[in-house]
This record gives structure tokens, C-alpha cells and sequence, in this order.
């Protein structure tokens, strides 16, 4: 087990270097950030120099990222342009973006795990069908247009949440954009759950479980969900990623200041220390959720062993 | 397994129980499936009985409906698509096809249990023996998890799997098969439940671990006064622990017998043709008989006598009339106790 650990930290050191050096080479060889600083004026000559001296800008791309990663890993992400360093815009957005993804986490695995166990035990009947129905209305519908309807029922026609979001983003704020965030997951999930649990239901291990005489529910929740509930564990581990770096449009919806607001931000200022400081972020937490979720494999089926 | 001929007597284990009844009475029982291309008729008119201490083997091929009359009775049938229209199934007198779900629930696994073929697909992969052991005392008789436990290892010390205590965690997949048909043992018989009914027990492994665990199946059967239902395509193992047969063919019974009468006379062609096909040290160097032909579709089985089609002896009658089970008796017309075939002709075989 701690040797598998380590070997999978040890893999996540490439993956993590490229991905980075990637994202560094798209935002760093599109356009000239020092142009972008001055906005629509142009710079001066002799100070554009100084700037670009004071930024390493006027060394080869790859020494500048090995200065970036050098920096980064003594805690120094650099500074946006209006001089406010990054390491202090991650601080106010992540913990945004962390309750945000929170909500529609445990919205989708809540919600998505019992239509799915539901729906999946009552195969081909009515409820069945309707899930599957909706999933696939929910799944078809772009986060930009169920947000926005959502937002204009919820908080401007009945008045039931808070149309935009305060700075602070407590999570009662939170309610209603983490579930329009985690809608399409949730019909992800629901779907995946319900394969999964029909599947299964047929197993020869649920057959010696009736006949062992066990009341229903324990068939259902000791024998079938466990075994049910694994692939569904790979898509959840993976989605708190994507949720996480993936929460632009809603976060724009709702105004919420979190990781996606920055991002857009730095992207549409070609802020590029925001945009490659919350990116490198990002891969991170999506290494370390995919290390989780293999580890959470062996917790959840015994056959897979790690050495 | 080859010795067939075997001398001494059935002696009776049979033991009557006080008014008579028998523990498990199946009386005319039909299953049918629903499916697409049509209905299957798996299960035809099964009649057959079991008392406490008795082992019935319900011999067949596959699709011959023995593994679905089993089902039947333990109420695991996949309904839809399977559906009881007729028939009755009595544990001790009581019809159980007219139970509510929580009296039959109470019923499996506490006084009928039941043994799979495969115990790797069987047993739930994730949780480990112990647990699954343990889940039926925790369930049937609310012991703690503690105490389960203690059981636990006690059933697998009883069914002999070595170092029981240690081993007691481990998941399915760490045992071997015949270990794991242990473990499959162990869970029915948890309970000392009135009747065991074993499909096909021993398929999965391999000859000399099939006997270790047929011998250790009879064994803890005597000690409890089990009734047991042992159904297989398996004649060798037949012979060694069964009290009675019944031969099915194409969801009906075709012959039932005491074991030694029918292995010494059979009273049907599908059962000589059974005997005849086992390997036999004596017709060494022979070609070995084989029944032509297939086991029939079940969507469409051949009008009259369903084994007519592969029978060496078919005359027009078999083709247009459904043979029933006859009583079967000596050529002097005394009975033969427990014997009937249905053949038109059964005296030729029987006797001829």
C-alpha cells in the first residue's frame, strides 16, 4: 500500500510538469502581457524593456517556467497586474469555490445515488422511465441557460434565494447555485447509479443473499449498493475536479467571487500569473482526487490489491 | 465414481415424521418464462417429496427444469419473467406459494437453505466470510457482531476449513473452490435448517475435491436429520448419497425410483440411456453410448412424449400421447414401492 502511494506520487511529478508547462507555454505565448498592461496604449519603449527585464519576459520560454515552478514551490505565485499577489486572490476564491463544489457534491451523490439505486430496482417501470427521461432533458440543457432560468425562478419570481451572491458566499447563498453547478453530474450520476445497481441486481451474490432470507433493504443497501456504488465512486472522485476549476459559467452567473470568477478574470485581462498560479492549483487537486479515488477502490472492493 | 453396482441395500435413513406429512411436498407444480420469442415451459407438472433425513437427486440436463423447480421452492425465481400459473408447495402442509413475502423470507435460510453451483459468484465479492457467515445469526437471531463472529468460525471449523480463526476475514476470492463450496456449505447449514437443497453442489470443482465435499455434505446431513434435495447431471454422485431419484426431462419428471432400483432397472429409455452413457471400467476399450440428439427447445417441446424425438424405442404413440407417470410394477403385478415411469413402455424396458 505505502509503496503503490509512492509510486503514484512519483508518476503525478511528470503529469504535473507537463500539464503545467503546457497551460504556462498557451497563456505565456499568446500575445504579449506587457502590451496587455498598458492596455490600449502603448507603452514606452524603454520602461516595456524594464518591465520585461523585471519579469524574466526577455528570457527563452522554458527558463521562465523553470523560474515560475521555482517560485511557486517557495510559495510565491507572483502577482496580478494590479499588483495584489496571487497567493492572496487563491485564498479568497478557493475557499468559495471549495463550499460551492461541497454543495453540489453531496447534492449529486444524495440525490444521484438514490433515483439511480431507485430507479435502477424498479427497471422499466414508470419511475424508471421518467428518470431516464429527465436525466437526459438535464444533461442536454447547458449550464448557462438552466442557470440562468433557475436564477430567475428561484431568486426573482418566487424569491426564494438570493439572485446573486454576497463576497462572503455563506453556504445558505450557495444552495442554489452548487445545484444548477452539479445538475449535469447529478444526471451523470443517477444514470451510472442505475446501470450499475441493474446490473448487479442480477448477480448470482443478490440471488444467495434472498435466499439466505435477508430482509430487502439489507440485500439492497449491504450487498447491492456496496458493489453498485464503485464505478459511481470513479465519476464523483473525478467530478470534484471538474467542479472545481469547471465552475466559470455558474460562477459568473451568480456572481460569485470563487476560482472560475478569477480565472475569467485573469483570462480576460491576460492576467497571466492568476490564470497559470489557479490552474496549477487545479491540476493538483485533480492528481490528488484521482489518487483518492484508486485508493478509495481498495477500501471499497478487496479483489483490488495495490503492491 | 465408476461403481454403480452397488450390493448392499439402500438402508433407509428415512425417518417419518410424527403425523406423516413430508417436510417438502411439490404437487403439480408448472413455471413458465415470458420472453420474447415466445413461452418457455420450464417446469410441467412436478410432483416429488422430501422427509427429514431423506436425499432426493433430481437428475437432468441442462434445461430440464430441476434447477428452476428449485428455485421454485426457494422463492428466488426471477418473477417477471417467470411465473407460477398452477401447482402447490407444501413445507411441512403449509403452501408457501400462498405466504406472504416476510413468512417466506422467515422461511429461507432458516429452515430451507440453499447451495449454489458456482460459490465464487455466489458469495459477495466485497465482504469477507466471516461477515457473510455471521449476517445469518445477526439477521435470524439478532446476535451481536461479536458473537456472530464467534459462529462464524465455529460453522467453518465445523465444515473443515483449517486455521478457521484466521481466516475468518478474508474475502471469497482468497479461498480455493472446494474451500469456498465449504463456506457455501457452512452458510446453509448455519442455521440447521429442515432441508438443503444443493444445485449442482459440485460442478465447479474438480473429481477429488467433488468428493471431500459430497462426503462432507452427507455426513453433516445425517448428524442434523436434514432433508436434502441434491440436484445434478452427475450419476456417479449420485449413487453414493441419495435415498431416491427423480429424472426430469423437459420440465416433467420421467422416472423416479430408489436409487439402487434404478441404477440395477431402469423403468424409462431417457434414464437407461443415462446409465448406458456412463464410462465403465468393465466396457473398456468401447465406444461409448451417447443419447442422440439434443435436449429440446423449451419454446416448442415435441407434441406427445417430449423425449420421443431422441428415443430408441419410439413407436406413433409416443408422438401423439403424453405419457403419465405410471405406477411401475413387477412383471407378476406386485408393486415396487416409490417406482414410476412415464413411458407407454415401460414394462418393455423395465422388464424386456
Amino acid at each position: 500500500m505505502g509503496r503503490y502511494v509512492l509510486r503514484r506520487v512519483l508518476q503525478m511529478v511528470p503529469v504535473f510538469i507537463g500539464s503545467t508547462f503546457l497551460i504556462f507555454f498557451m497563456v505565456y505565448a499568446l500575445g504579449d502581457p506587457v502590451a496587455a498592461l498598458f492596455g490600449d496604449k502603448a507603452p514606452d519603449p524603454a520602461t516595456a524593456a524594464r518591465i520585461r527585464e523585471d519579469l524574466y519576459l526577455d528570457e527563452p520560454l522554458w527558463s521562465q517556467y523553470v523560474h515560475y515552478m521555482g517560485q511557486v514551490f517557495s510559495g510565491d505565485f507572483g502577482t496580478a497586474f494590479n499588483g495584489q499577489p496571487v497567493t492572496e486572490l487563491m485564498a479568497g476564491a478557493f475557499p468559495v469555490t471549495l463550499r460551492l463544489t461541497v454543495v453540489a457534491v453531496v447534492f449529486e451523490m444524495a440525490l444521484g445515488v438514490t433515483l439511480g439505486v431507485l430507479s435502477g430496482l424498479r427497471r422499466g417501470r414508470g419511475l424508471d422511465t421518467s428518470v431516464l427521461l429527465l436525466t437526459l432533458v438535464v444533461v442536454s440543457i447547458p449550464t448557462f441557460v438552466s442557470g440562468t432560468v433557475l436564477q430567475y425562478l428561484f431568486g426573482v419570481e418566487w424569491g426564494l434565494a438570493r439572485p446573486s451572491v454576497s463576497p462572503e458566499a455563506p453556504f445558505a447563498q450557495l444552495l442554489l447555485p452548487g445545484v444548477v453547478l452539479g445538475l449535469v453530474s447529478l444526471a451523470y450520476t443517477t444514470r451510472l447509479t442505475r446501470t450499475s445497481v441493474v446490473e448487479n441486481a442480477r448477480a448470482d451474490y443478490v440471488r444467495t443473499a434472498v435466499a439466505k432470507g435477508l430482509p430487502r433493504h439489507r440485500i439492497v443497501t449491504r450487498h447491492l449498493l456496496r458493489n453498485s456504488l464503485i464505478p459511481v465512486v470513479t465519476f464523483l472522485g473525478t467530478d470534484i475536479g471538474a467542479l472545481m476549476g469547471g465552475a466559470i459559467v455558474t460562477e459568473r452567473i451568480f456572481n460569485i467571487h470563487g476560482v472560475g470568477y478569477q480565472l475569467y478574470q485573469g483570462i480576460l485581462r491576460q492576467n497571466s500569473p492568476t490564470v497559470v498560479g489557479f490552474v496549477t492549483i487545479l491540476v493538483i487537486v485533480f492528481l490528488v482526487a484521482n489518487l483518492l479515488v484508486d485508493l478509495l477502490y481498495a477500501v471499497l472492493d478487496p479483489r483490488i490489491r495495490y503492491a | 465414481m465408476t461403481t454403480i453396482e452397488k450390493t448392499t441395500s439402500a438402508t433407509s435413513r428415512v425417518e417419518e415424521s410424527d403425523d406423516g406429512t413430508p417436510l417438502l411436498e411439490v404437487r403439480d407444480l408448472h413455471v413458465e418464462f415470458h420472453t420474447r420469442e415466445g413461452l418457455a415451459k420450464a417446469v410441467n407438472g412436478v410432483n416429488y417429496s422430501v422427509r427429514a433425513g431423506e436425499t432426493l437427486a433430481v437428475l437432468g440436463e441442462s434445461g430440464s427444469g430441476k434447477s428452476v423447480t428449485a428455485q421454485a421452492i426457494m422463492g428466488i425465481l426471477d418473477m417477471p419473467p417467470g411465473k407460477i400459473p398452477q401447482g402447490q408447495i407444501l413445507y411441512r402442509g403449509e403452501d408457501m406459494l400462498t405466504m406472504s413475502n416476510e413468512e417466506r423470507r422467515k422461511i429461507r435460510g432458516r429452515k430451507i437453505a440453499m447451495i449454489f453451483q458456482d460459490a465464487l459468484s455466489a458469495l459477495n465479492p466485497v465482504l469477507s466470510v466471516g461477515y457473510q457467515l455471521g449476517e445469518m445469526f445477526r439477521v435470524h437471531q439478532g446476535l451481536s457482531k461479536k458473537e456472530a463472529k464467534a459462529k462464524a468460525i465455529e460453522l467453518m471449523d465445523r465444515v473443515r476449513i483449517p486455521a478457521a480463526k484466521e481466516r475468518v476475514g478474508d474475502y471469497p476470492h482468497q479461498f480455493s473452490g472446494g474451500m469456498r463450496q465449504r463456506i457455501m456449505i457452512a452458510m446453509a447449514l448455519a442455521l440447521e435448517p429442515d432441508l438443503i437443497i444443493a444445485d449442482e453442489p459440485t460442478t465447479a470443482l474438480d473429481v477429488t475435491v467433488q468428493a471431500q465435499v459430497m462426503d462432507l455434505l452427507a455426513e453433516l446431513q445425517r448428524e442434523y436429520n436434514m432433508g436434502l434435495i441434491l440436484i445434478t447431471h452427475d450419476l456417479g454422485v449420485v449413487a453414493d448419497v441419495a435415498d431416491k431419484i427423480a429424472v426430469m426431462y423437459a420440465g416433467r419428471i420421467v422416472e423416479t425410483a430408489p436409487v439402487h432400483e434404478l441404477y440395477k432397472r431402469p423403468a424409462h429409455p431417457y434414464a437407461r440411456g443415462l446409465l448406458e452413457s456412463i464410462p465403465r471400467l468393465d466396457r473398456k476399450g468401447q465406444e461409448l453410448y451417447a443419447i442422440k440428439g439434443l435436449p429440446p427447445n423449451l419454446l416448442k417441446v415435441p407434441s406427445g412424449c417430449a423425449f420421443n424425438p431422441r428415443c430408441p424405442k419410439a413407436e406413433d404413440i409416443c408422438s401423439t400421447e403424453i405419457p403419465v407417470l405410471h405406477q411401475v410394477t413387477e412383471q407378476d403385478g406386485t408393486e415396487l414401492p416409490g417406482r414410476g415411469s412415464a413411458c407407454h413402455f415401460w414394462k418393455e424396458t423395465l422388464h424386456g
